[in-house]
């Protein structure tokens, strides 16, 4: 937990978004982030992340939940409790198919979006410092972090060149904390050093 | 990077002169304002019928299922009738969030979120039928296999029946996450739209902090792509296990393969009967129309008489081969108990008739797809004979079996029966008035992201914007 300076810059439009990311990245300003009301596809690799590897947590859940399913009924059917069911095998393979399906689904699904909560740290009562109320709304808001180099006013003026609608200053928790939304609440007793 | 307009020949998914904000402005709004009139009405009709059905089930707990006048030889009746229609509505949410995902097809993006709350509440209606069925509903947890002191006396995996109960949670669970991630973002803007502090807190917990992260939205994405990649399979599996639970038997008129096809197609039919009864109300009561315009109603009518075709198809190719195997048991369910007018069921099989496949051809004439209150209409009969589908099902296979001493008890159900399904309409309205009232009934982040290659107005400026040069278009729009 620590609090840093960020200039924000909004912008109401992706298509003056894309080449400010692109100005500002080559111009070697560090962007934290940028919230946007809705996924803008392209913004992720114009801001150089990397792809997410959530998918291949999905997989994995799935397969976990395919040999959870064939294991534990083969199990109770061929050595714990075997049953004569009308005298069929005790190891209906075509028969355990649709709950082995349903099971591959259901980890599948609820670890992902277990993962994507623990990744993206999203659960309720999760409060966090949001930079623009409308950045939820209308606004694509880009967050630029400041170094001791920075020149705030600079970097001010060449956002709003790049066609920033509103350019502002603050300092920022930029992790979350336990908290409401209904209630402003005091983060820390004793502040700590802006970084 | 420059966003090209999907296509200028089709109908443009928003209509009206749209941007960011007066989309958010448009869905949120109702859960600002103050519930009208109507909303009060029918909430409480809703509470009131769910509260006739929980004495209906009370009576069932306590005295048992002879409060139901299922007889010797028809054990499943109205409840089992309910049920399957029950997960038959639900199917639709599912199939528009994940199926049509899948097929990039723009147009669900105005009604999978009421459709998916639809789902999620048809199927929690489902789950009731099976689970009192079992009589002594205390225990109904045996169904659940874990290590317990009757032995350990597990369940059998090679019954249908537990396969339903596997295939129904999963989907519940499924479904709701689909939702439930889908919303996160929405929930979010009424947040920071909120100005009273129960709404504050309110949708502060219920928005889990989001914060619309790049990063996040990514995420999001890939998670969104994958539940619809996982769902899709998982939508046609539950009708498909649910019809097993007829298929794998050996009773005349249950046991045959085209089953899991037949009902899968009965099911979507009869799920975009209910959204397109709840969304032409909602549509006109939150004003909505821009959203939900006519063109969605028409791609969903499409759907509709395709489906319903399918299911006609089913219904002529049951009774070829119940023909054209010579079996007389299977003959005489179809030729004596069903397709004969005369027959004590008789009229069930010819009303299902009507309803699911004469009445929706009307739908091949493109001025009737167009016709609001026409559909409305339709939408209805529609889901009168996929009930009507069911119950001749359930109901005209069983009623005479191997023995005619139990042929004399005609079935007809009894006011606890009907309480219990009026119950679950109670159950259904109640949650649906409470989600349409409180959550954004349309998903305000998709609407967003196809704004600008789908909304009415930027068609034409869209064509400009095409030869411009990314500078110039930016200092236009910034200044």
């Amino acid at each position: 937990m620590s609090l840093k300076r960020f200039v924000v810059a909004c912008f109401n439009d992706e298509n003056v978004l894309f080449p400010a990311v692109k100005k500002v990245r080559n111009a070697g300003y560090k962007i934290q982030d940028v919230y946007t009301p809705f996924p803008v596809h392209g913004l992720d690799h114009a801001l150089g992340m990397r792809e997410t590897s959530l998918h291949t947590a999905g997989f994995i859940y799935g397969i976990t939940g395919t040999i959870t399913a064939l294991t534990c009924m083969s199990w109770i059917f061929t050595k714990d409790w075997p049953l004569n069911i009308g005298g069929k095998p005790n190891l209906p393979l075509p028969a355990f198919i649709p709950i082995t399906f349903e099971l591959t689904v259901l980890f599948a699904s609820v670890g992902m979006f277990l993962t994507f909560c623990y990744l993206c740290q999203l659960a309720p009562f999760v409060k966090r410092h949001h930079f623009h109320p409308r950045a939820t709304d209308d606004l694509f808001v880009m967050a630029i972090e400041c170094t001791d180099k920075t020149n705030v006013d600079d970097l001010k003026g060449f956002l709003q060149s790049a066609g920033a609608v509103e350019v502002n200053y603050q300092v920022a928790e930029t992790d979350w904390w336990l908290g409401r939304y209904d209630k402003e609440q005091k983060l820390y007793t004793e502040r700590p050093a802006i970084v | 990077m420059n966003i090209k307009y999907e296509s200028q020949i089709r109908e443009p998914l928003v209509d009206g002169n749209k941007d960011y904000h007066q989309v958010t402005e448009d869905i949120i709004r109702p859960i600002e304002a103050k519930a009208g009139t109507l909303w009060y009405i029918g909430f409480f009709i809703s509470v009131a019928l769910l509260l006739f059905g929980v004495y209906s089930v009370y009576r069932e707990v306590t005295y048992g299922i002879g409060q139901w006048n299922l007889n010797k030889t028809v054990g499943w009746g109205w409840d089992i009738t309910n049920f399957v229609w029950w997960i038959g509505i639900g199917h639709a949410g599912t199939l528009i969030s994940a199926i049509l995902l899948l097929f990039r097809q723009g147009w669900r993006t105005g009604v999978n979120r009421a459709a998916e709350a639809m789902t999620i509440f048809a199927v929690i209606c489902a789950g009731q039928f099976p689970i009192f069925h079992m009589g002594r509903v205390w225990v109904g947890f045996f169904v659940m296999p874990y290590p317990n002191t009757r032995g350990p006396l597990w369940s059998n995996f090679a019954s249908p029946l537990l396969w339903d109960v596997f295939a129904i949670s999963t989907y519940f669970t499924v479904s709701l996450l689909f939702w439930y991630s889908g919303l996160l973002p929405d929930l979010a803007t009424v947040r920071d739209r909120a100005k009273t502090k129960l709404r504050k807190f309110f949708y502060g917990v219920a928005s889990f902090g989001w914060n619309g992260s790049t990063k996040h939205w990514q995420r999001h994405e890939s998670l969104s792509l994958v539940l619809a990649g996982l769902s899709t399979p998982l939508v046609l599996s539950v009708h498909t296990i649910v019809s097993f639970d007829f298929a794998t038997s050996v009773i005349p008129g249950w046991h045959t393969t085209i089953f899991p096809p037949y009902f899968v197609a009965g099911a979507i039919f009869s799920g975009f009967a209910m959204v397109q009864t709840l969304l032409i109300v909602v549509r006109k009561v939150l004003n909505l129309q821009e959203y939900i315009t006519i063109g969605h109603i028409e791609a969903m009518n499409k759907v509709i008489v395709l489906t319903g075709s399918i299911v006609g198809c089913a219904y002529l190719t049951e009774l070829f081969m119940a023909w054209y195997s010579q079996n007389s048991y299977e003959g005489y369910a179809f030729f004596y108990s069903r397709a004969n007018l005369f027959s004590p069921y008789g009229w069930s099989y010819w009303g299902m008739m009507f309803c699911n496949v004469v009445s929706p051809q009307v739908f091949w004439s493109k001025k009737l797809r167009r016709n609001i209150v026409f559909t409305f209409f339709m939408s209805v009969i529609v889901n009168i004979g996929m009930w009507f589908e069911r119950f001749v099902i359930i109901v005209t296979s069983i009623y005479r079996d191997y023995l005619p001493s139990s042929w004399p008890y005609y079935y007809s159900p009894s006011i606890w029966e009907i309480g219990f399904y009026l119950g679950t309409f109670g159950l259904f309205f109640t949650c649906f008035f409470l989600f349409s009232k409180y959550f954004p009934v349309i998903a305000v982040a998709e609407i967003k992201h196809i704004l600008k290659t789908s909304g009415e107005n930027y068609k034409g400026r869209m064509d400009k914007v095409e030869n411009q040069k990314v500078e110039e278009f930016a200092h236009d729009a910034a200044h």
